[in-house]
């Protein structure tokens, strides 16, 4: 690992769609063999930020490189050492399962003595033993997204752009597929992983939070949840939840309030203070409180508040 | 260039097409269902033209002189009407048109050597068919005339009259003057210009339509490997294509291929590779199939079928419209298959629409290698 550059080096990138800012002005760099995160909602600019790192799109200014290759310059240079996974499926649906295989070996330059291998290795891999002369279309989308993966390292790239890989699947599919993005990260693999599930982002190693093209966060997962977060979490079970999580956003000594499945997560300065002073505070206004305590934040939480807080600092400035 | 991955590319083409319905349905029958369309349909010839008589005499002369419309095949007498509104009627109903109207004193101007004069109307809507119309009822008027002057000479002792002059024709190349042997030929140069236009001008925007080519363009293929690899099996249907359409007009509508095979074939690739780069072209600019394939209709069917020399004459065109068409290359192409199936040509006598034909290849087949960016916009 030593004296060997970064995976992804990105310096001030920026890109513009008109009078759209996409990307506004990010950095960060990943390492070899890391599986690294990219996350935010949707439209927060992180297939904008893929594409240009696998030269599909060109930067409006600032710097991107990829193996230690400028991504503007040569773009050529970059796809040999890279895999890509698009956001939206784009096999042919039209070919078989092997004749997809067979396409993209050819399309990487794999060997006539390596590709039946690597094409052997990625149906085992993708789990679609006896459906080879499926054709593509008529499989589910989990099988799909593995083929996909399979498809985009048949030439062993150092390293794996995924671009929500995991959007519309079931959850096992889901979970086998991280099983194999950490089987690709053991063998030294980078593999830079766009999602919004905030589950998924546990999985990596470290995380980029992205919302509205800049960088709001980086670091461990452990690290956002611990730093990240301006203030401690309480867990809230009441009655009225709804009529709760109103009046919450309006009680002093409150940041922030958000319905979390059947509870409410409420980001206090301080938690133990808060606790009597929340209970009194639903009380009067007729609402029991069952349950209350502080708790570990998940990323969700730390993604919630991150972006809430941004949009109100925004709004006091303006 | 990696030759593996032009393989690969290809092999994949012919895959999606042999898998897509339509494609088959572009590739088999459009040419043939074409060939058949304008084989028949379009045709110069103007042959048994339905007329209507109006015979006020209804004579021995008058019937002799009817009897030459009816043996002669340019006309078709339909009916014999007893008045004259029946005959206006006819000719504005469309039912025939030219009217013969055969004044009562026909038999007797006649014998009396007075001239008779023939009322003939004819129907201009079609102007072209008309004038035909016109001269072959004068031809016919002619020589009947002629006929009664002999006649007329002999029953006065003067047996050995003949005409003084006598032109003795003989059309080269196509013998008895069809059109449709000079059509069937042309026919095969447009159909090939629309078709292969057509084929290509799906190939990129489907990809693009698909999603499938932002996966593409992450690989390392590149634009020229792309281009050949969507290209070549295309060359491959299209010789096939033309091969096709020129056995039938052979064996079918019976046109003479009096030339070399392999300036057939070499003509034909030269032409292939114009209108599939020129598709290629369509598709990488218009991105979405149906755009692209509409431009390519307009942009091949009208200037193919007006401008190449196919319908109208291009050296009776006005001048400017003669320069124009040579920026239409199925122009040079149409030439030099009517000249390879009926005249029998080498390319040494063709060398102007050779070199014309290659000049195309060359500039468009550029332009296709040019125009792919492996980048989203």
């Amino acid at each position: 690992m030593n004296g060997q550059p970064q995976a992804v080096v990105v310096q001030d990138l920026v890109k513009r769609f008109g009078d759209f800012t996409a990307v506004d002005n990010i950095s960060f760099e990943a390492s070899r063999g890391e599986i690294f995160g990219f996350l935010g909602p949707n439209g927060a600019g992180k297939s904008t930020t893929i594409r240009i790192l696998c030269g599909l799109l060109h930067p409006t200014s600032g710097k991107a490189l990829v193996a230690g290759v400028d991504v503007a310059r040569e773009p050529e240079r970059v796809r040999q050492n890279i895999g890509y996974m698009s956001q939206k499926f784009s096999l042919y649906n039209d070919l078989k399962v092997i004749e997809n295989l067979r396409f993209f070996a050819g399309m990487y330059g794999v060997n006539q003595a390596d590709a039946a291998e690597r094409i052997a290795w990625a149906i085992d891999m993708a789990g679609l033993t006896g459906r080879e002369h499926l054709l593509t279309g008529t499989l589910a989308a989990g099988w799909k997204q593995r083929l996909a993966l399979g498809c985009a390292v048949l030439h062993r790239p150092p390293i794996v752009f995924l671009d929500e890989p995991t959007s519309g699947v079931d959850p096992i599919s889901r979970r086998l597929f991280w099983e194999l993005i950490h089987r690709m990260a053991d063998e030294g693999v980078t593999v830079f992983v766009t999602t919004h599930y905030m589950d998924e982002a546990e999985y990596c190693n470290r995380l980029v939070l992205i919302d509205r093209g800049r960088i709001v966060a980086s670091g461990s997962p452990l690290e956002l949840k611990l730093k990240s977060m301006e203030g401690e979490l309480l867990l809230v079970e009441c009655d009225q939840v709804g009529k709760a999580l109103e009046a919450l956003q309006e009680a002093p000594g409150v940041t922030d309030a958000a319905i979390f499945g059947h509870a409410l997560h409420l980001v206090v300065p301080d938690a133990e203070r808060a606790i009597p002073e929340v209970r009194n505070y639903l009380g009067e206004r007729g609402i029991t409180v069952s349950r209350i305590e502080q708790i570990r934040p998940t990323l969700e939480d730390v993604f919630v508040s991150l972006t809430s807080l941004k949009g109100r600092r925004e709004k006091e400035q303006a | 260039m990696n030759w593996n991955r032009l393989c690969a590319m290809a092999r994949k083409e012919m895959i999606q097409i042999r898998r897509d319905a339509r494609s088959i349905g572009i590739v088999i029958a459009m040419p043939i269902v074409m060939l058949f369309a304008f084989g028949y349909g379009v045709s110069f010839d103007t042959k048994h033209i339905p007329v209507y008589v109006y015979d006020q005499e209804q004579s021995q002369a008058s019937r002799d002189f009817l009897k030459r419309f009816e043996s002669s095949r340019y006309f078709n007498v339909v009916r014999s009407v007893g008045n004259y509104p029946e005959l206006v009627h006819a000719v504005d109903a469309g039912t025939c048109q030219i009217g013969l109207v055969i004044p009562p004193d026909f038999s007797a101007r006649l014998g009396s050597g007075e001239q008779v004069r023939i009322q003939a109307i004819f129907d201009g809507t079609d102007s072209n068919s008309a004038s035909l119309g016109m001269s072959y009822t004068e031809a016919v008027a002619q020589a009947h005339s002629q006929k009664l002057q002999l006649d007329w000479l002999r029953a006065r002792g003067q047996g050995s009259v003949r005409a003084p002059l006598s032109v003795d024709s003989r059309t080269w190349f196509n013998e008895n003057l069809e059109s449709m042997v000079t059509i069937v030929p042309g026919v095969v140069a447009m159909v090939m210009a629309v078709v292969g236009t057509f084929l290509t001008s799906l190939t990129v925007a489907r990809e693009w339509e698909r999603g499938t080519m932002e996966q593409l363009i992450s690989t390392p293929v590149t634009p020229l490997e792309i281009m050949l690899g969507k290209l070549l099996p295309y060359v491959a249907i299209g010789l096939i294509d033309t091969s096709v359409c020129a056995i039938m007009a052979v064996w079918w509508f019976e046109v003479p291929f009096r030339g070399h095979i392999w300036v057939f074939l070499l003509s034909t690739t030269l032409f292939l590779t114009v209108v599939l780069s020129l598709g290629y072209f369509f598709s990488v600019v218009a991105k979405t199939q149906l755009a692209a394939s509409q431009i390519s209709l307009i942009a091949t069917f009208l200037p193919a079928f007006l401008l190449s020399g196919f319908v109208y004459p291009i050296d009776q065109m006005p001048a400017v419209v003669q320069g124009i068409t040579h920026i239409v290359p199925a122009r040079y192409y149409m030439a030099i298959l009517r000249n390879v199936f009926l005249k029998g040509s080498s390319v040494f006598n063709m060398w102007q629409d050779f070199f014309g034909l290659a000049l195309f290849a060359a500039i468009l087949g550029l332009a296709a290698t040019r125009i792919f960016r492996k980048k989203l916009t």
